[in-house]
């Protein structure tokens, strides 16, 4: 009952400053809202048990990534009044077709009801460790390791493009 | 009843209180020591000694004119300093000031709460007090204060990059990321992390130093080049806001660096017998005192060293510190594996 409770409550404050940040006039103050939605997610996550990935929510997300998204809209000029772009609306057709696709989806799933458990979870659960930390560590370097590789190569790769970009003289 | 409301909460007044007292008095620590390291004898007038100074401070500050700039974004200037003090209190909830003890029959433990991420968990809830100093800069709507936040806002991901992955090599060690777990590590293979991660301790005090704005990394509020930097405009209890954030981010810094090196609430050498008579002076002595130690230091190294450039000290995160960090951290896992 108390969890349900926080659970729409949560998820009503991350609607709330999800419009917010889009409907914000100027970028810093979508910016800010769009940190407090991070870690009103970060709390979402946290009330499933998930702490280890609530904290990293708030240290990738809230603390990392969005602290550069401050820094490039405080650099850049972007007092441009909408009268500049030739249409106006011409972002509100893209946002409709993706709000149906999303609540096309959801519907199915709904409609399906819920999704049956992967054998993977299924194993996670027979683990002989304690704590969220270890059971993700345990899984990405089990169930896991090829993504996780995969992922840390693509990485590596993004990561070497900066660099390459940035430096046209090596 | 007892045990789920009433201690924690005993628990988070008592902290939040002694860390505010704690703070108000750094202040007259750091003119006291400053002005010994300049033969002055420092704050004098108020109270014997100038004990009460921080007293006329406080009361002084709170009764200043509170002025926000006509072209500020008021909403941003005002949310600032919170964003700043907030992040800089509530990390207090996990850092551990001492075991399990019982008075009155009754089992306490001297942490507000030990949760199983509890170093992540000050990282990232350090990582967000960052926007206070950006967003004090961008929202006072003037140059100085806004080139101090483009500097800070740098500075403090490039240093939170290098203390990150030098914890890491002392988690290695430990096993846990549980603080009270931590002390427990160190109890359990009887030695403090220092020994074992010499130069883990050295790249967490730099780091440190760097994340708390400290000389010599004090560049975002640089008064000769940034007339006080992201603090410019502000006055009376907002600019006090941010003064009281620098030095609880500094006791949050010393009392992690004395947790994950040096044995927190542990006496020395907690398993040689001839010292075993140091367990009698309660554990949480031994963590303030060990705290006030790096408190000292840092105050001692602003009175010492000048403050770097600003390509210095972007040389110094990304050239020196990080490629340390990572050997270290290469090195921890290869000796863990092979040898312990």
């Amino acid at each position: 009952m108390g969890e349900a409770i926080a659970f729409y409550v949560i998820s009503a404050f991350i609607l709330i400053f999800a419009v917010l940040v889009v409907t914000a006039r100027e970028a810093v103050h979508s910016v800010v809202f769009l940190v407090i939605d991070f870690l009103f997610v970060a709390a979402l996550y946290a009330l499933l048990g998930a702490e280890f990935l609530a904290i990293i929510q708030i240290l990738v997300y809230a603390g990392g990534i969005v602290v550069l998204y401050l820094f490039v809209v405080m650099l850049v000029n972007l007092k441009r009044p909408p009268e500049a772009y030739s249409d106006p609306h011409r972002h509100t057709k893209i946002g409709f077709a993706l709000a149906v696709a999303i609540l096309v989806e959801v519907g199915i799933i709904g409609a399906k009801g819920y999704i049956a458990p992967s054998p993977a979870s299924a194993a996670a659960a027979a683990l002989p460790v304690t704590g969220n930390t270890q059971e993700v560590g345990w899984l990405l370097y089990t169930n896991y390791l090829i993504p996780f590789e995969v992922a840390s190569m693509l990485l590596l790769v993004a990561m070497i493009g900066a660099i390459v970009l940035a430096k046209r003289e090596l | 009843m007892v045990d789920t409301l009433v201690i924690p909460l005993l628990k988070i007044v008592i902290v939040l209180n002694a860390t505010l007292v704690a703070v108000t008095y750094m202040v007259l620590l750091e003119r006291k020591v400053i002005a010994w390291a300049q033969s002055r004898l420092g704050p004098m007038r108020v109270g014997p000694y100038g004990i009460l100074q921080p007293v006329a401070d406080a009361v002084k500050l709170m009764i200043k004119e509170d002025i926000t700039p006509v072209r500020a974004d008021k909403w941003l200037f005002t949310l600032a300093p919170i964003i700043s003090m907030v992040p800089a209190l509530i990390v207090y909830a996990v850092i551990p000031f001492g075991p399990e003890v019982s008075p009155f029959g009754r089992r306490v433990t001297l942490q507000i709460t030990d949760i199983n991420v509890g170093l992540l968990y000050i990282v990232s809830v350090a990582s967000v007090g960052v926007y206070g100093i950006i967003l004090a800069g961008y929202a006072s709507n003037s140059k100085y204060p806004l080139l101090a936040g483009l500097r800070a806002s740098a500075q403090l991901i490039s240093y939170e990059v290098a203390v990150t992955l030098t914890l890491v090599s002392v988690v290695i060690m430990s096993g846990t990321l549980s603080m009270a777990g931590i002390v427990q590590a160190q109890y359990d293979k009887h030695f403090w992390f220092i020994f074992a991660q010499p130069v883990a301790f050295v790249l967490v005090l730099i780091g440190g130093l760097a994340e708390t704005n400290r000389a010599p990394f004090d560049l975002p509020e640089a008064e000769q080049e940034l007339t006080g930097g992201f603090h410019t405009e502000y006055s009376g209890m907002r600019f006090a806001l941010f003064f009281l954030a620098e030095y609880a981010n500094m006791i949050v810094v010393s009392s992690v660096v004395t947790t994950l090196f040096l044995g927190g609430w542990l006496p020395p050498f907690p398993n040689v017998a001839a010292l075993s008579f140091l367990s009698y002076i309660p554990s949480w002595t031994w963590f303030l005192l060990k705290s006030f130690a790096f408190l000292y230091l840092f105050i001692w190294i602003r009175a010492t060293l000048p403050r770097y450039r600003y390509d210095q000290l972007m040389n110094l995160g990304w050239k020196v510190l990080i490629p340390i960090a990572i050997l270290n951290l290469v090195v921890t896992g290869i000796v863990r594996v092979m040898f312990l």
